[in-house]
């Protein structure tokens, strides 16, 4: 039972930093705007949260250094894409690649250093319940925010006008240009919205998963959030669903040889990339479906010709 | 009229790179007026509306509405002002349901807390029923366009710009249209309604203004103009007309039995059961409401899209399994609707944009390697034939005007010389000069034996041309008949879905 | 107010002169980076760009570290034409090199002319089959080929790592993870006598030039372009999607698969886990400064290669950290797409609209 516990515990750690990456990516697509710089925009997000939170010793900086951080990362995706009508596939691999690089440059000061992980809240009796209260009751505070997070999306997008709006954009940008809304204020709000999230994510990474700096420490998992969207059919709900998925992957791949199970350890890593291929497969095989479900302007350039 | 102009336009000008596409526009329109904006394809008429609606700003000139001077910076002021637009080319969303498009197209505060019922009650009120919950995307043209309207109708108008809201209906619906429009027009409210097609105005404005090169050329009042006054103001120059060949009965060419298809598209039409025959000589004549298949249809014959079901012959060889190239080789050739994105790539050159359907009729293609030189000679001929204006052959696609273009690409399959030519949309966007250019070419190349099929949303077009003549609707075709022999409410209905006046309708 | 006008074609001229400003600016953010990290920028930025051509040395180790790179880019330049996004060259290329290795390794008591053309013809099999993964999922199942090839490339390096520790071990070594060096007929012929320039260098110019061809003379380059620019109008045209898309990872992967065995079988000598160091990723930036274009992708290539070994300089002279490589070649391809927006709009002061009346 304790080692259920530790390993839904365990899943949820895994799963935090894609929910939050994968929600974020999910506002941006829904706009109609293909961000492939996730990976770049959490690696970022995970220097600047390990790096502030050390200097200033403040988690609260931290997380909200890693949300500027992924942010202005974004924007700059989005002056790139949105003003000077650059292909959003090149540059989203642009913002990977330069991600990378300035954060290990940035990060190279830091490297060897770590921070005690951010506190799991203690709540008086909830926390101390057996069994659920480990279970529900004491995570860190970016758990709840995750979710919270997720719930806040989806009545966002399906409960708003501002949401409809949104939609609107993704849905078709000449349309919402003629009624009159402004697709690239709404696009570029939306990528530093989503920018913001994964830099949170990738804070979750260097401040409680692993509570120091390495480089490449993201490891794909902004590209697994990419995918998490694509198996979430664009709904925030089934983002939630895919991003424990994964971590579930993760984490039973960590404890298989726990089991006595003689297998290498290169194998196993290998799990959370296979299995994001075949959920890709499985969900894109439907083309109707993808259709259906994915925004119409995804990836596709606007330009207001007035 | 001594009364306050509801709308007044005073020295509109706009330019973009390269043309005026208004120069010095005035004009007023008096409170619940039906007055028209008449003009040719490029005339200006939808970047002068767009300015009333605020979706561009005029670089000179202004506009009073009411006696207040009026220049919305954005939509949501023209909105608030009561103007209301119904576009051309739709400002819809198909995976949104009717509710979500029609509070899109509202102001913010203007949304009740009731929007379904409002709906309900408009649509009802105006005879344009709409169910509020469905999505756009399984909506036909005609019941997209009444969203549209209803959109615009919540919003309690004082001045309604339609523009070319015709184009997509069956003669029917747009009956059912003008009865709103008058309704709308006794309550008090304006009407600017933009057309180029002459009897629709005369039998519903009051008052017309007629642009030409971007240039208020004359204003009148259509109900003491003839059709023919009206499109020599509008024109500017009288023109020869296509006289339409008796039908020949030669070898038949392109024989198409029971053929079908089914969308990849969720919102795509299905092609169902098609049959029909076109002989040497031949022009059969395809009309229908936009939206209907059309394009499904050429597809399928082409090869783009694999057929489900059915047989295509070409002189009596089946080639329903073989792609474009092979169809290609056997005499077929086609001009697609789109220009820019599938009958020319839009930044490639000219010649670039031969070997794309040529190379193999062309001799362009030897083992795969491309011969330049070919390409280059042979849109060389294309230009000077078909008389297209550009700065020459090393220019892309982009850069040429709709109807230069378009005389390209059909130039281009002409003179492949085709045993079987499908052409959609043949004169889509061109001037008046160069669509009788390319009807004549057709009708050439028809005469010279070739079978033509020719697929349009212009009626007087496949009246003008056509030998014989057929209607699509919802993917299905009706029966071929002799050009001439359907009165326009036979067309109508068979538009509508009703096929062969048995009542029997194909939707609900 | 700025306003930007698209042109109604785009200028030929600013076409070629875009990457070169690109380079300039990069340059000049570069000064200002190395301002802020408090070394003399101008110095760094000699070492960087100017020192490696004035030895022929390092020119020779460009020529080493441009060869991959610019295979590579030839490979990806045709799917970034059509709209086939490889982005897991990286994967193809340790496939290629593990492939082709095995070859090597097999025959390593062996000599013969035979053993390095097989291998190189195992290493391009190796990438290929690497990427007929992402080819079948995309053309079968509708699969995004970014994410699958992407995820294969974690895939490839942990399947050469675990090769590596295992069955592939040197069994007469030190029990480190790495095979036993090729043999003299398994390993690239050097080029230039005295450095570790070897005759991959002229492969990459073959590639270049047969890309050339193709591209601009025959039917496989023009559907290739076709399909990228228009695939409403490559079906019109009779282009298959599913058959370029096959093209398209068929030689993308071919060429990483032989990039990586010239690795292997290059200036490395054996297989080691650290065999892929980036260049399937940096190729990605080769291809989009070379515009796509085999000429330009050499002339990127070599750029490309100057950030390393310029880059290992300054780390060396002035104790920069290694990273300043990456965000160089980050800054390099930012910087270009940015600056096409001048070949592809006008930049026009838009002219303030008169207040009405």
């Amino acid at each position: 039972m304790d080692l259920a516990i530790l390993i839904i515990q365990g899943i949820i750690v895994a799963a935090t930093p894609l929910v939050f990456a994968s929600a974020g990516e999910l506002v941006v697509e829904r706009a109609g705007v293909l961000n492939l710089g996730v990976e770049g925009m959490m690696i970022l997000g995970a220097v600047a949260g390990f790096s502030v939170t050390l200097e200033t010793g403040s988690y609260v900086f931290g997380v909200f250094a890693a949300a500027i951080a992924g942010a202005i990362a974004g924007l700059l995706f989005g002056f790139l894409t949105q003003m000077l009508m650059s292909n959003q596939v090149a540059t989203g691999l642009a913002l990977t690649i330069f991600g990378l690089g300035l954060s290990a440059l940035w990060g190279q000061a830091y490297s060897g250093d770590s921070t005690d992980p951010l506190a799991k809240l203690h709540i008086p009796l909830l926390s101390d319940i057996p069994i659920i209260g480990p279970l529900l009751f004491s995570h860190d505070p970016l758990v709840y925010l995750s979710f919270a997070l997720v719930a806040g999306i989806a009545w966002f997008l399906f409960k708003t006008r501002a949401g409809l709006i949104l939609r609107s954009v993704g849905e078709n940008h000449d349309a919402a240009h003629a009624i009159g809304y402004s697709v690239v204020g709404v696009r570029m709000a939306a990528i530093a919205f989503g920018g913001a999230c994964a830099g949170i994510g990738g804070a979750y990474l260097s401040m409680v998963q692993t509570p120091l700096w390495v480089e490449d420490m993201t490891a794909g998992r902004g590209w697994i959030a990419l995918a998490i969207v694509v198996f979430a059919s664009w709904r925030p709900g089934r983002a939630l669903l895919g991003a424990y998925l994964f971590g579930g992957v993760t984490v039973v791949q960590l404890h298989i040889q726990g089991f006595g199970v003689d297998i290498d350890a290169q194998y196993l890593s290998m799990l959370p990339y296979l299995v994001t291929i075949l959920v890709l497969v499985v969900i894109s095989y439907d083309k109707t479906r993808v259709n259906l479900n994915a925004p119409a302007c995804l990836g596709k350039p606007f330009f207001a010709s007035s | 009229m001594t009364q306050t102009p509801l709308l007044q336009l005073s020295g509109i000008t706009k330019r973009f790179p390269g043309v005026i596409a208004n120069d010095g526009v005035s004009f007023s329109i008096e409170p619940g007026e039906v007055h028209a904006l008449l003009g040719e394809n490029g005339a200006g008429k939808s970047t002068l509306v767009k300015m009333i609606y605020g979706v561009m700003r005029p670089d000179e000139g202004d506009m009073h509405f009411s006696g207040a001077p009026y220049m919305p910076a954005k939509p949501s002021e023209a909105r608030a002002h009561g103007v209301g637009m119904v576009f051309q080319h739709f400002s819809l969303f198909d995976a949104l349901s009717v509710a979500e498009n029609v509070a899109l197209g509202m102001n913010k505060d203007a949304v009740g807390a009731n929007l379904d019922q409002q709906i309900i009650e408009v649509s009802e009120a105006y005879g344009l029923p709409l169910d509020p919950t469905r999505l756009i995307g399984s909506l036909s043209v005609g019941e997209r366009q009444r969203v549209e309207i209803v959109r615009c109708l919540l919003q309690n108008p004082r001045l309604l710009i339609m523009d070319e809201p015709t184009s997509v209906l069956t003669p029917q619906e747009v009956d059912i249209l003008f009865e709103t429009l008058r309704k709308l027009s006794s309550e008090g409210c304006s009407i600017l309604y933009i057309s180029h097609k002459l009897e629709e105005i005369r039998a519903l404005c009051d008052k017309a203004t007629v642009l030409r090169g971007g240039k208020v050329v004359g204003s009148c009042d259509p109900r003491q103009e003839t059709a023919k006054s009206l499109a020599e103001m509008m024109i500017g120059a009288s023109l020869a007309m296509p006289v339409p060949t008796a039908r020949t009965e030669g070898e038949k060419r392109l024989i198409v039995e029971g053929l079908s298809a089914i969308s990849e598209d969720p919102f795509g039409v299905d092609i169902e059961d098609v049959s029909f025959t076109v002989s040497a000589g031949e022009i059969l004549g395809v009309a229908g409401v936009a939206g209907n298949g059309q394009v499904e249809l050429m597809e399928v014959l082409t090869g783009e899209r694999a057929a489900d079901k059915g047989v295509v012959r070409i002189d009596g060889e089946d080639i329903g399994r073989l792609g474009p190239i092979e169809r290609r080789r056997r005499g077929m050739c086609s001009v697609p609707e789109e220009r820019l994105g599938h009958g020319a790539v839009p930044d490639m050159t000219l010649w670039e944009n031969t070997l794309l359907s040529a190379r193999t009729r062309m001799g362009m293609e030897s083992s795969g390697f491309l011969d330049l030189m070919a390409a280059s000679k042979f849109a060389t001929e294309v230009v000077a034939k078909f008389n297209v204006k550009t700065a020459g052959i090393d220019h892309v696609a982009r850069s040429l005007s709709g109807g230069n273009l378009q005389k390209f690409i059909v130039g281009r399959e002409i003179m492949q010389t085709p045993t079987v030519l499908v052409i959609l949309q043949p004169t889509w966007g061109v001037d008046a000069a160069a669509a009788a250019d390319i009807h004549r070419a057709l009708q050439t190349l028809a005469a010279g034996g070739a079978a033509i099929l020719v697929i349009s949303q212009d009626l007087d077009e496949l009246m003008a041309i056509s030998t014989s003549f057929a209607v699509i609707a919802e993917g299905r075709l009706s029966e071929p008949v002799q050009t001439g022999t359907l009165s326009i409410e036979e067309i109508g209905l068979l538009m509508g879905g009703v096929h062969n006046s048995t009542g029997e309708e194909a939707r609900p | 107010m700025i306003r930007l006008e698209p042109r109604k074609e785009p200028s030929k001229v600013l076409l070629y002169t875009t990457p070169v400003l690109a380079v300039c600016v990069t340059i000049l953010a570069g000064i200002v980076m190395f301002a802020v990290l408090g070394k003399p920028p101008f110095r760094a930025i000699a070492i960087i760009f100017v020192d490696p051509w004035l030895d022929s040395f390092t020119v020779a180790e460009m020529m080493v570290k441009a060869t991959p790179l610019i295979l590579i880019a030839i490979g990806l330049s045709f799917g970034f034409r059509a709209g086939v996004w490889n982005i897991g060259a990286e994967g193809q290329f340790t496939i290629g090199a593990l492939t082709g290795g095995m070859v090597g390794l097999a025959f390593y008591n062996m000599e013969g002319f035979w053993i390095l053309p097989l291998m190189c013809i195992a290493g391009a099999a190796g990438g290929m089959a690497w990427a007929a993964i992402p080819a079948f999922l995309k053309t079968r199942f509708n699969a995004n080929e970014i994410l699958v090839s992407l995820m294969l490339t974690y895939v490839a390096v942990l399947l050469l790592s675990v090769l590596v520790h295992g069955p592939l071990k040197d069994p007469e070594g030190l029990n480190f993870p790495e095979s036993r060096m090729f043999s003299a007929s398994a390993t690239m012929p050097i080029l230039l006598e005295g450095t570790r320039t070897h005759i991959g260098f002229l492969a990459a110019i073959v590639a270049a030039a047969v890309a050339w061809v193709l591209l601009d003379r025959h039917v496989i380059g023009f559907q290739i372009k076709v399909a990228g620019q228009a695939p409403r109008a490559a079906r019109y045209g009779g282009f298959v999607q599913n058959r370029v898309v096959w093209m398209c990872l068929m030689i993308s992967g071919g060429l990483a698969g032989l990039a990586g065995l010239f690795e292997a079988a290059g200036p490395v000598g054996q297989l080691v886990p650290a065999l892929p160091v980036g260049y399937g990723f940096t190729a990605i930036i080769v291809a989009f400064l070379g515009r796509l274009n085999p000429i330009g992708i050499v002339l990127a290539g070599f750029v490309m290669a100057l950030t390393y070994i310029g880059g290992e300089s300054a780390q060396i002279e002035m104790n920069l950290p290694s990273a300043i490589t990456g965000v160089f070649q980050g800054m390099f391809l930012f910087f270009l797409l940015g600056i096409d927006v001048l070949a592809k709009f006008r930049i026009r002061m838009a002219k303030l609209v008169k207040a009405g009346a």
